[in-house]
Parts: C-alpha cells; structure tokens; sequence
C-alpha cells in the first residue's frame, strides 16, 4: 500500500517544529515512531500535505522523578519506558502498558507520546492515563498548555491538542504509600488491539478504599474514566464483592459495539472482569508498597 | 513533491539515492537497492516478514519511510552473515527445519538476531514472547524456536570459545 503524496522535514529542535507546525497550520501531522500514523497513511486514511519529524528533536524522550511527579517524554518508547528502572519498580501499572503494547518491534519504535496523540478508541496508554489522572502537555510557539488527561480525549482519534501543537511530555502524580494500579486486557491474540482493556488505580486507608481510578478503552468511542464505578468505591473495603459492583458499573457504563471482537453483550461483561482482576492486582501492589 | 536525498549504511556499505518521502523503506531495499531477502508480507505491519535492524532496533520496514532511515545504519537479512558461511541463526533454522515455505524467514531470523542481542539466553517463553510480531503459517513455531535455542548455544558457546583458542596459538607459538 502507498501512501499519498507528502512533504517531509525532519527539525533537528522543537522551536523548528513548532515554527513549522505554525506556518503550515492545518497541513501537517506530527510523526515520532511512526506505528500508529504510518499505517493510517498507507490505508489513505489521513493525508497530511507534510510531516514534521521529530525523531531527531532531542530531549523529548528523558523519564524522571521529582518530588510530586514522574514526567515521561513524549518520544520515550514502549520499550524505554518498560525497561526504565523507576517505572519497573515503582510503577506497575506503566510497567503492564508499556510491556503489552503490540509486539516488540512496534515497542522498539511506538511512543507514549504518539499513542496519546492518536487517541485510537482501543489502544492502552489513553486508559491508565485516565486512570491515573495523568496530564499531557503540549507546546506551540504561544506556550505551554497542561491538559488534564480527562479533558484530552475528545472523541474516536479526537484530542483537544491543537494542529499547532506538539505533545511534549505525559505527567503521571508521584506514587504515593498505599497506592498501586494495574492494567488488565483482553486480546483475541497477541499484538491485536484490546477487545477491550481496563486500568485500576488505587490508594488504601487501612482495609478500605480511600480513592479508585478506573479507565476503560475499546469499547466506547474513545477511551473514558469508569466515573460511576469510582464514586463505588470510595470508603469501601478493598475485596471482591465491591470490585465486582464497580465491575457491573464500568460495564454498564461502556458504549460497545458488535463487531469481529465479540458481541456488545460480551464485551460489557468483559469490562466488568477486567475491571475486577485490576482493581485486586491494583489492591495487592498498594498492600505491598506500604 | 520534491524528491529528497538520503544517505544510509546498509550491511556495512554506504548507500545513497533520491527518494520521494512517501517511499517505505522496505522498497527501498528491494526496489532501490535491489536487496530482496527482505520481504513484504502483509503490509500492515502485523507480520514481521519485513523485519530489519536500523541503529540496532528491530523494526517493521513496511512502516517506516526512507526518509526517517536517512543517517541510518541499516542490517537486512543479507548482511547477517560474513562471506560463504551461514549465521549460527541461519544454520539452526536448516538444521531444525524452522521452514516450510520461507516467506517469513527473513523477518523471523532478523528479529531472532536481534531478541538474541538483547538477550542471549532466552528462556522458550522469552523466544516465543520476542517473535510475537511475526507470523509463520506454515510452521506452528515449534521448529523456528528449537532453531533459536539451537543458535543461542551456538552464539554463546563461540562467545567463550575464542579465548580459549587465542590462549592455545599463543602457547603452541
């Protein structure tokens, strides 16, 4: 498949791209790992007039730790980022995400960043971030906008990143004592994108819950927090019962449809599943992380 | 659309052309360069028949454009071994009969050189997780992976083995 004719520059700094982005205003897409646009690009789904580059763009891909956040670069990879020592150790839920995605090669090449951007209705980043209440940031030549991650996923490959934009950096919350998260999806087989996958977070006050985080993708138009299955599980005891109220709501609360991935039916009940078995592996790492 | 000039290093050697941005760097390969071990499977970037190393990463070459591999150092399936002899990888996959039709070999051995790169004894499920961006029809997989086990001793064993034989020449001179 060839994609449509374009226009190629590979900036060697942001300041170019965003200068570029400016001039070319509506014309040109953004391309990092190239595993979600490039495919798009080949079935003539979306025929940019040029492409920006920034492969090259240095320092957009570093993964650090301050006092109240980790801050990932938007040009970090899957692979980066699962392989990153912090993320490993003390963030299990980026550590699911992140080893999950596609298969190697795709993680070699695939970044945070580009995935956010895209907003595919199924794929995982876009759940945790939700999860998490991670927020994105974005820069044009005007600033730097902080975009809270319930606010940027607008609709199906709608974000409310604007054409001059570029996505610079994803800001999870620093973990705390007691919190965890897990990511749990359900593929018809490796590398295929989620029939439909759920992230968890979770913070415990003694035996119960003091706050829960659910977000759900590939089965609603675009990627969407488990509002009423949070509001659940506030100040209730962390156990099977309550995860599998919170289950029934994340489902009943998902917009399936039926195609080659399964029925409508089947996929709210596999939302309500997934949601339980990540809330326990959620619930199991704040117990072990005290 | 104007043309662009890229300049890459394919299996060592370097390479240049004039190429339009939308040109995948698969075609330049086979088309451009006329290196046509690597193969177009499904297009889609789902079977890995494609599969080369540019700067040392696996990559899909169906979903990459030249352009983005200008600069590149670039290893296909033909520069995976010096002169007549086979790689320990290509070896094992004659020896334990990880083919049937061969589509896929290109893109399964380049990804098997580069899982044993990052890891050079891997565990059955380690080869099985690092090859799953590749589809073999023919197969089942079990052979390609006896293969792979077969070449990760063969890799390691040379590995060590030098040493020993340098000392030895050494002692007999």
């Amino acid at each position: 498949m060839i994609p449509g004719q374009f226009d190629y520059v590979r900036p060697s700094d942001l300041g170019e791209a965003l200068r570029i982005l400016a001039d070319r205003e509506g014309e040109a897409k953004v391309l990092s790992g190239g595993y979600s646009l490039i495919p798009l690009l080949k079935l003539r789904l979306a025929q940019p007039g040029l492409l920006v580059d920034i492969g090259r763009v240095d320092g957009l891909d570093g993964i650090t730790e301050t006092d109240d956040k980790l801050i990932i670069g938007a040009r970090a990879t899957h692979r980066q980022i699962h392989e990153n020592p912090i993320v490993a150790d003390h963030y299990p839920g980026l550590h699911d995400v992140s080893g999950g995605i596609g298969d190697p090669q795709v993680r070699n090449w695939g970044t945070i960043g580009g995935s956010v951007a895209h907003a595919d209705p199924a794929s995982d980043w876009p759940a945790l971030l939700l999860a998490l209440h991670a927020q994105v940031v974005c820069r044009s030549l005007a600033g730097e906008r902080v975009i809270a991650a319930r606010d940027f996923f607008v609709d199906t490959f709608t974000t409310s990143i604007a054409p001059t934009e570029v996505l610079t950096e994803v800001l999870f919350t620093r973990r705390k004592r007691n919190s965890g998260g897990a990511y749990a999806k359900l593929e018809r087989r490796v590398g295929d994108f989620a029939t439909a996958g759920v992230a968890a977070a979770v913070e415990l006050h003694g035996g119960a819950i003091a706050w829960a985080g659910i977000g759900v993708t590939g089965v609603s138009p675009s990627p969407f927090a488990a509002t009423h299955a949070e509001q659940m599980l506030v100040d209730v005891p962390a156990r099977d019962g309550e995860f599998r109220r919170a289950g029934q709501a994340a489902g009943a609360q998902s917009e399936p449809v039926s195609d080659v991935r399964g029925p409508a039916e089947y996929k709210r009940a596999m939302v309500a599943e997934l949601t339980v078995r990540a809330l326990r592996a959620a619930t199991e790492r704040a117990l072990a992380y005290a | 659309m104007t043309k662009q000039h890229i300049t890459v290093t394919v299996n060592g050697e370097a390479r240049e052309a004039d190429v339009e941005p939308r040109l995948l760097l698969v075609h330049l390969l086979r088309d451009t360069f006329g290196l046509t071990g690597t193969h177009v499977g499904c297009d889609t970037s789902n079977c890995g028949a494609c599969t080369v190393h540019v700067d040392g990463r696996s990559a899909k070459s169906c979903t990459m454009f030249a352009v983005q591999a200008d600069g590149a150092d670039i290893t296909t399936i033909e520069g995976l071994s010096s002169g007549a002899d086979l790689h320990p990888l290509q070896q094992a996959f004659w020896d334990q009969h990880g083919l049937q039709c061969g589509f896929c070999t290109p893109g399964m051995i380049m990804q098997a050189a580069w899982l044993l790169e990052q890891n050079p004894e891997p565990s059955e499920g380690e080869i099985r997780e690092g090859i799953s961006g590749n589809l073999c029809r023919c197969t089942g997989y079990v052979n390609i992976v006896k293969a792979i086990q077969q070449a990760a001793g063969t890799l390691s064993a040379a590995e060590s083995a030098p040493v020993v034989a340098a000392e030895t020449t050494e002692g007999v001179a």
